[in-house]
């Protein structure tokens, strides 16, 4: 049996789908005034990691963040969804316009290693970039093993049994703890917070660390130079016959 | 981005049945909700989280499920279980009981996110509610542990039996008889209009114990298989149909003096007592169907072309679509003083607690009305929500004291004064 602490990272505190514009600079999407929450992908790793407190697998859930106050609202969600307590690692401003995975792995790997995790559950994506690189790249950087797009995971002893999906079905791999998990659709449905656990979570402590205090470095290696909004649909061509068809398809160089 | 959290919201739904309408529901809940009729505005971190979780539960449990409660007619008890295992059984109950034991403001909030999902199954669970939280007050120690806890599970459903066919606005002056034989009290009477009724397994019931008038009402607490306890036929409705509506028919029915709450001549205290929150947690049911009425509304008329352009674009509607936003959110303000106003005992709470549900459940119901007609012919179809909102909140204007009668408290407060 593990007594072993977890790492659950909720650090994507995504905008909801409402009309997303682009700023008129085209630096980016306007964020103000959107309502944010937590990726579903996280909710679903802190689902699994409460899962494997509740089987006594694993000692204690600790669930992350970074970004400004608002991410404290998505702590506590995990919070009253059964994790024990919060770090909320403060990026504000420009910092966190352009904090991404390659940052959150830097902070989530001198976590993992302050906090002695055994094990680091994080979301296989975020909703809204897509980017699909920070469960990896936290792996590599503490040179750990990672199970990614998680759809199953049992504890059997010192090691891990992941199904992961993958575009040819599912593998099955074993690999030792500590790891790192990045969980996918499939791994578990999250429970609802239930009253009285929201209200148990007020008491549950949430920590404030600033990314200096854990030595990492959130220069950007990426500059964005434009995000445009995707081309308007163009109206059709009516055309009489299939040789007309041809022609066109030739005109425009598709064939 | 929009495509794999749709998809993940597709894995959520449990049913296939209706899966257009749930799929028109589930974009409303996901959307980012226009800030200025925002429910979210105003409430504690803590408050939000209640109200995020019963937005989720309304979204994923029931809407899917609104439109076939309705036309079949069913009780969900299965969902309602499942909010009652999220501590919705007993909102305001003592936690020692099972409750959860928030404030009415808290309650509030949650009945209006959990309306957007179904009016009538909310509705119901705030009856329930109620019940549980006069036999908490009201009751002894030994009557709270025998009922509480099952009501806050939702093992056992209540139900509230006040009006009679002879008495609806005129409450105090009901027939129903108990008299005192030994250690039993034996009812003779009925009762109008119940909800659950016949589904429910326990009852609380107003009764005359003692002289003519509200000074002679007792409240007892009589058990679903009690002999003498049989029930009307289920009454067809204009909406509220996933709860059942029957006539309980009391005949000689012996309950023991032990189930009654409180002392004899004290049982319209009580009923008036939970029907001031009752009243509340109505009103915040209005509150929940305008507010979703008017999302639906907005997003059709982006949606809709006539003339060439989107109706969003044409002056009257827009003008209209302001108006009602701005109805929802004088009715929210109101409705959620009212709740401060009880939670604190303030000497207006009585009367704020009548202003909040006349002007709410009328305001919210010219909200869905006109959120009806600007879906023009499509508005009156069952494959739309909308018109399942109107007809579900059009009797919030008549129970728990019909609006006529929520004038003559305000009234009476007013004059008495002078």
């Amino acid at each position: 049996m593990l007594c072993t602490p977890i790492l659950s990272t909720t650090h994507t505190h995504i905008f909801s789908l409402s009309q997303i514009r682009v700023k008129p600079d085209h630096s980016g999407v306007v964020t103000d005034g959107v309502k944010h929450s937590m990726n579903p992908f996280c909710e679903i790793a802190v689902e699994e990691a409460v899962k494997l407190k509740e089987k006594k697998l694993i000692k204690e859930v600790v669930a992350v963040s970074c970004g400004p106050t608002q991410v404290q609202e998505t702590i506590r969600t995990a919070l009253a969804m059964g994790a024990d307590r919060g770090i909320h690692v403060e990026v504000s401003g420009k910092d966190y316009e352009t904090l991404g995975p390659l940052q959150v792995s830097k902070i989530m790997a001198a976590l993992a290693k302050k906090e002695e995790a055994q094990l680091v559950i994080l979301g296989k994506q975020a909703i809204d970039d897509d980017c699909n690189q920070t469960g990896q790249m936290t792996a590599a950087l503490l040179d750990w093993p990672q199970g990614t797009f998680a759809s199953e995971v049992a504890i059997e002893g010192d090691k891990m049994k992941v199904v992961r999906e993958i575009d040819g079905g599912l593998e099955t791999i074993q690999i030792s703890m500590p790891a790192v998990i990045t969980a996918d659709l499939r791994l578990n449905t999250p429970r609802y917070a239930t009253l009285p656990n929201i209200m148990k979570a007020k008491k549950k402590k949430i920590a404030n660390v600033k990314p200096a205090d854990l030595g990492v470095d959130l220069t950007s290696r990426i500059q964005i130079l434009s995000v445009n909004d995707p081309p308007q649909r163009q109206a059709g061509v009516k055309v009489e016959t299939v040789d007309d068809l041809v022609a066109k398809l030739k005109e425009t160089g598709r064939i | 981005m929009a495509a794999a959290s749709t998809i993940f919201r597709f894995a959520r739904l449990t049913s296939c049945a209706g899966k257009s309408r749930s799929l028109i529901f589930n974009r409303i809940q996901r959307r980012g909700i226009a800030s200025c009729i925002d429910p979210s505005l105003g409430l504690t971190d803590e408050q939000k989280e209640f109200q995020k979780v019963a937005f989720d539960f309304a979204a994923n449990e029931m809407a899917p499920h609104m439109a076939e409660w309705d036309q079949k007619e069913i009780f969900p008890v299965e969902c309602m279980r499942k909010a009652a295992q999220l501590g919705f059984g007993g909102i305001y109950v003592d936690p020692e009981m099972g409750g959860s034991g928030l404030t009415r403001l808290d309650t509030s909030v949650i009945f209006e996110a959990l309306s957007t999902g179904c009016v009538s199954t909310t509705a119901y669970i705030s009856i329930h509610n109620m019940c549980n939280w006069m036999i908490d007050t009201f009751g002894n120690t030994e009557q709270r542990e025998r009922f509480c806890p099952d009501l806050c599970t939702m093992d056992k459903f209540a139900s509230y039996c006040l009006t009679e066919p002879g008495s609806g606005s005129d409450a105090a002056s009901l027939l129903t008889s108990a008299q005192l034989k030994g250690d039993h009290y034996v009812l003779n009477g009925s009762k109008a209009f119940i909800s659950g009724g016949g589904d429910t397994d326990v009852y609380v019931v107003m009764c005359r114990t003692g002289g003519q008038g509200a000074k002679g009402i007792s409240c007892l607490v009589v058990e679903k298989g009690t002999p003498g306890l049989s029930f009307g036929k289920k009454e067809q409705k204009v909406g509220w149909n996933s709860q059942p509506t029957r006539a309980v028919i009391l005949e000689d029915c012996a309950v023991p003096v032990t189930n009654r709450l409180g002392a004899e001549g004290q049982g319209f205290n009580i009923a008036m007592k939970g029907l001031n929150g009752g009243r509340i947690n109505i009103a915040s049911c209005s509150l929940g169907a305008a507010h979703a009425c008017v999302q639906l509304a907005r997003d059709h008329m982006s949606v809709r072309k006539q003339f060439g352009e989107p109706l969003s674009s044409n002056q009257f509607l827009q003008f209209k679509l302001a108006e009602m936003a701005t109805k929802l959110v004088a009715s929210r303000l109101l409705v959620r003083e009212a709740a401060r106003a009880l939670q604190d005992n303030r000497p207006d709470a009585v009367a704020l607690c009548s202003m909040a549900k006349l002007f709410a459940t009328d305001e919210c119901f010219t909200i869905c009305n006109q959120a009806l007609q600007m879906h023009g012919g499509y508005g009156y179809l069952k494959d739309y929500a909308v018109q399942q909102f109107m007809r579900d909140i059009r009797v919030h204007q008549i129970l728990e004291g019909t609006n006529e009668v929520m004038r003559m408290i305000i009234a009476r407060g007013l004059l008495t004064e002078s």
